[in-house]
């Protein structure tokens, strides 16, 4: 493998831009001070329960996501053209998403292959020929970005369902003003904190148009036992409208209403934090306790708005995920900004042939797979697992895609041998309303804690970071 | 707001209230318990906790006659099988407090939190006397911390009031039952009304509500059993007493009921138990028996409780 492209040292050993004062400062930190302030973030995280649960882990119920304590830093110009790339995206999600449950112009020009639709297990033909308030259906993204070098980043993958982990951006940033104020003294780190306020503005935006002029938000939460309940909750109370599970909403004549101390209140906007197959168990999974029986109807009727839109998962998989090129230049007839990492598509023979020959150097991954489970990383397989994947490919090509192995960007990063550099992605969150679409500068930075680690996950040890775009003067 | 809310609210201050109550019991237990021989006759105090906390059933179905105090303690503190155990008041608390976490202020969070995970430094087995101690005190200490927290940073609204007629009930409750404490510790034959080990088992109760100094500071004389009745029931300066807790929850109803601009079952069951409460006299209360009383009130209070529920948590 290359070297990987390192954020903030040159391969001369001199610091890029970015990080002029950040460096400094760590140079002159005594690294005891550091383990102090790491030690002391943890006990903060633990004291407010910003705690995550670990499916099939069930000793470990609430675990708390590794923070690190030295931030990401990207210059305002970085951020720009990444922000650029972001909202065109989006765009074009949401406009791929429109076609593929209206006219599907975009399988008739033969661009995006029909069984990719039509066999996707998360295409929701309850949705054809429906209308959604505003023709909108991703109105919050999670856009999986890394970088390369000082000029490329990729979009490593799309999140249009229920992306998680803006509040670990918020909280992130919250503990770093407490822990290092003379940092943000030195740097102009632009602010985060607007993240509420610009998400409950996009939410009311989407609110049917038959909705009172002040719509009534919900969150809706699977519960406790979800492994995102506490972000659930952290949004719900920095958005400042009511957390609500299933059980407390039902449906009157095809009107949403929640159960309160005053008696039913109408529902206008639900942020749903929970999966299409669950929100409505007499239109999907009959055996959902989680959802609210009559949701569809109502939302069918108009009276209501899901966000995400409900049948989005059908734009965010790793297949439709290499045709996200062709996806932008189709419906806004320009050039994707963001370049998509190279992908080969086990669907086709050329490609299949390709990614069996060369599994070694290869990513292979499901292409419904999630969080980094069930994926191959060739470089570091042994023969074994190499093998299984062949024969797992060969069983059933269309299911996987593959990329080269990338040489993701690092990060200085606090570990027990002192600051060493780790590799990162990135996660901004794009919020889509009727009116605009609002991106606040930065987005969760996760990294791989482990030496040498491509793994970025929470659920597989990975951490995350403070992100930085620094205003320009 | 949400009637699952209002519910978890509710419930909320009740497990810390009922967790203070238990440690204050244990308190008292210990302190009767610990008497000379001579003149501890044949009671048994650990027996009459259980009676006190209204587990005894289930204990038995646990441990069978076998109340001693290694038992009592363990099961009144922290036998997960003790639905009601100091250990699973703070586990459903916290359970409650994570699903109304919007509803409350991270003071009050941060509290329940933090003592949920110091709760696991107590080991279970064998305590010490002073370990014990120790944790009692943990326990009431997490209770003032949560009460002020909720006092000091709660907005005024239905969430609060929810939260603290979810407490009076509690105390109401409770302060009752540890009066009956006295009902089910039997003075041996040997020893009568008005003795010295009489005397030391009223001050001992009256000690476990912090209400030992409140009493001389009211009544100026020596400890008596119809003083110390009045000062937990008809006192309303003591904040302990059942009129107070009334006075409290009449009070917080009817700002609910205000603030809905609707009067309910729950408004006038609560007013008129308070209006008897301040009409009562202690001579009346033990004409009637203070041991019938107390169970009378015990019943009107649980009525209360589910009316609450049905008015408003359902």
């Amino acid at each position: 493998m290359t070297v990987a492209f390192d954020e903030m040292t040159n391969a001369d050993g001199s610091v890029r831009a970015a990080y002029t004062a950040l460096a400094r400062w760590l140079s002159n930190v005594p690294p005891d001070v550091l383990d102090h302030r790491r030690k002391e973030a943890e006990f903060i995280f633990r004291k407010i329960g910003i705690t995550f649960a670990v499916y099939g882990d069930s000793d470990a119920q609430e675990r708390l996501i590794p923070f690190d304590i030295i931030p990401r830093v990207l210059t305002g110009g970085e951020w720009s053209r990444l922000s650029k790339g972001l909202e065109q995206r989006t765009k074009a999600l949401n406009l791929y998403i429109k076609d593929v449950y209206s006219k599907r112009e975009i399988l008739r020009a033969g661009i995006v292959p029909e069984d990719l639709v039509y066999q996707n297990p998360v295409f929701r033909p309850e949705m054809n020929g429906q209308k959604v308030p505003h023709d909108l259906y991703v109105h919050i993204a999670g856009i999986d970005v890394v970088r390369i070098d000082s000029e490329t980043f990729y979009v490593l993958e799309d999140n249009a369902r229920t992306p998680s982990g803006v509040s670990y951006m918020l909280e992130n940033r919250e503990i770093m003003m407490r822990l290092f104020p003379e940092l943000f003294a030195e740097n102009r780190v632009a602010p985060v904190e607007n993240y509420a306020d610009e998400l409950l503005a996009t939410l009311k935006s989407l609110a049917p148009t038959t909705a009172t002029s002040d719509p009534v938000v919900v969150v809706l939460t699977p519960g406790i036992f979800n492994s995102a309940y506490y972000e659930h909750s952290f949004l719900a109370d920095k958005l400042g409208v009511e957390l609500v599970e299933g059980r407390d909403l039902f449906i009157k004549n095809d009107i949403v209403y929640m159960r309160t101390t005053e008696g039913p209140k109408r529902v206008d906007v639900i942020y749903r934090r929970l999966d299409d197959d669950f929100i409505d168990p007499l239109a999907f999974r009959p055996d959902s306790v989680l959802g609210v029986p009559g949701l569809m109807s109502a939302y069918h009727a108009g009276n209501v708005t899901l966000t995400n839109a409900v049948g989005t998962g059908v734009a965010d998989d790793k297949a439709v995920y290499s045709y996200m090129p062709e996806i932008v230049r189709f419906y806004l007839g320009e050039e994707p900004i963001l370049k998509n990492v190279p992908t080969w598509r086990c669907r086709e023979a050329d490609h299949l042939k390709y990614v069996l020959d060369n599994l070694h150097e290869l990513v292979v991954k499901e292409v419904h797979g999630s969080g980094g489970y069930g994926m191959l990383i060739g470089p570091r397989a042994d023969k074994a697992q190499i093998e299984l994947f062949r024969a797992k490919l060969k069983q059933d090509p269309t299911n996987f895609i593959a990329q080269p192995t990338l040489a993701l960007s690092t990060c200085p990063t606090f570990v027990e041998e002192g600051i060493a550099p780790r590799h990162v992605d990135l996660r901004p969150f794009v919020l889509t309303g009727s009116d605009r679409v609002r991106i606040v500068p930065g987005g969760l930075t996760r990294v791989a804690l482990q030496a040498g680690s491509l793994v970025v996950n929470s659920s597989q040890g990975g951490g995350t970071k403070d992100t930085w775009v620094l205003e320009e003067n | 707001m949400l009637s699952r809310t209002a519910d978890n609210l509710y419930w909320l201050a009740r497990y810390m209230e009922r967790a203070d109550c238990l440690a204050r019991l244990l308190d008292v237990t210990q302190r009767l318990a610990q008497l000379p021989v001579a003149y501890g006759g044949s009671t048994n105090e650990w027996r009459s906790a259980l009676l006190t906390a209204g587990c005894a059933d289930q204990f038995k179905q646990l441990h069978g006659d076998d109340a001693t105090e290694q038992n009592v303690i363990n099961f009144l503190a922290f036998a997960p099988e003790n639905p009601s155990s100091i250990r699973n008041c703070f586990e459903i608390a916290r359970t409650n407090a994570r699903s109304v976490r919007t509803a409350l202020t991270i003071e009050m969070w941060e509290t329940i939190n933090s003592s949920w995970l110091e709760l696991k430094r107590y080991s279970t087995k064998d305590m010490t006397r002073e370990e014990l101690a120790r944790f009692l005190s943990f326990v009431k200490e997490t209770s003032l911390r949560f009460d002020g927290a909720a006092y000091r940073t709660m907005l005024r609204n239905d969430a609060f009031w929810f939260s603290r007629v979810g407490m009076y009930v509690e105390r109401a409750d409770n302060t009752a039952r540890i009066l009956d404490v006295k009902y089910h510790v039997l003075l041996p034959d040997s020893e009568h009304i008005g003795g010295p080990l009489d005397y030391f088992q009223w001050s001992s109760i009256l000690r476990s509500v912090s209400a030992l100094t409140s009493f001389h500071w009211v009544y100026r004389e020596s400890v008596k059993p119809w003083l110390v009745a009045d000062l937990l029931i008809l006192n309303a300066q003591m904040p302990r007493s059942l009129t107070s807790c009334y006075q409290n929850i009449s009070r917080y109803l009817d700002d609910i009921a205000a603030y809905y601009g609707r009067q309910g079952t729950a408004q006038r069951l609560a007013r008129s138990t308070f209006t008897r409460l301040s009409n009562s006299r202690m001579d009346d209360v033990f004409q009637t028996g203070l041991h019938e009383y107390i169970e009378t009130f015990v019943s009107e209070n649980n009525r209360l409780g589910a009316t609450v529920t049905e008015q408003y948590l359902l």
